[in-house]
């Protein structure tokens, strides 16, 4: 990867659907067999119900109006309404699919996301040493965050929307004084 | 235009005027083609391949152990060059107890497979029987005369 490839990288809080990109959606609207999702994007994505795992024209997900769903994009230029799945090219889920109860949802600026996907991201890592908790990072900026309680979920989320600003010495402080409690 | 009555030169005259035209249209097309040119640059939207991000659903400490089996899933995906590379040093057994066993084993497994009167010989070197000899000297012509095919006697 990155083998005479060049990119630019700037910061942005605007998405822009691009084909491959796993995303968070809400669901805003049912419209016989296809689902809107709200990606955060300049109009809503499109998702089939036939788009899940194991899914038939009997079989059919349980999806409801302000559900959220972890998908990839299929279609998604300009020209088109941006098209959305859940299964991957060789037809499996892994990990895509609505996304359980409870959990907290936020939106944080792409760049954000990109350092926290970065692999061996040092924020992740820290977390991960407090407690136990479910992380769903979306290309689109949106993060869902579920842990045991309300309380350990609410400090996971604002401990990532500070790490934006935060360097890396403020971060392990208000870290340690977390464990320390 | 598609007369019947058309005499087969004036059909070939027709046919010859229908191509110059067409060729002269030709020309316009040429120019055109050569200048197009097949770019050498890919355009890539997402930022995916450019930083080699990880997949975005994540579990930790046993939260959700579907989704730590799919971590370890997916990033392995990126890491198999390194798997691949671990596997020899990795093996159970080292080269050189290999051999060793494989010395012994040829042994064993050979001893299997001699005769019963090869297979005493072999006992009786082992042990150390300088004493036996003589007894061995006798039981092997007369094991050999068993073995042998007896002609019928008239």
């Amino acid at each position: 990867a990155g083998g005479g490839a060049y990119w630019v990288d700037s910061q942005q809080k605007r998405y822009v659907p691009v084909k491959g990109d796993h995303v968070i959606g809400i669901v805003t609207a049912k419209a016989g067999d296809m689902f809107k999702l709200d990606v955060g994007g300049s109009e809503p994505a499109s998702l089939s119900y036939l788009a899940f795992e194991g899914a038939t024209k009997r079989n059919r997900p349980n999806v409801q109006v302000g559900d959220l769903i972890y998908g990839q994009f299929l279609v998604a230029n300009k020209d088109m309404e941006p098209e959305m799945v859940c299964i991957d090219s060789s037809g499996k889920s892994s990990g895509m699919g609505i996304i359980g109860q409870d959990g907290f949802l936020f939106k944080v600026s792409l760049g954000l996301i990109r350092k926290l996907l970065a692999p061996k991201c040092e924020i992740i890592q820290e977390l991960s040493q407090l407690y136990p908790f479910e992380l769903v990072l979306g290309m689109n900026g949106r993060i869902w965050v579920k842990a045991k309680t309300v309380q350990q979920t609410l400090i996971i989320v604002n401990i990532l929307e500070a790490s934006e600003y935060m360097t890396a010495e403020q971060r392990k402080q208000a870290l340690a004084k977390l464990s320390g409690n | 235009f598609m007369q019947r009555g058309l005499d087969s030169q004036t059909k070939k005259q027709l046919e010859e005027e229908e191509k110059k035209i067409i060729s002269e249209e030709h020309w316009y097309l040429d120019v055109p083609d050569l200048k197009e040119k097949e770019s050498c640059i890919i355009e890539e939207r997402s930022f995916l391949p450019c930083e080699d991000l990880v997949y975005g659903r994540m579990s930790f400490k046993g939260f959700n152990p579907e989704i730590e089996k799919l971590m370890i899933q997916m990033n392995s995906k990126c890491k198999k060059e390194e798997v691949e590379v671990d596997d020899k040093m990795e093996a159970d057994v080292s080269d050189e107890e290999m051999a060793r066993r494989y010395e012994t084993l040829v042994g064993t497994i050979g001893k299997k497979f001699l005769r019963k009167r090869d297979q005493r010989v072999l006992k009786d070197d082992d042990e150390d029987g300088e004493d036996d000899e003589d007894q061995n000297s006798k039981t092997i012509p007369t094991k050999k005369a068993k073995k042998m095919f007896l002609k019928p006697q008239d």
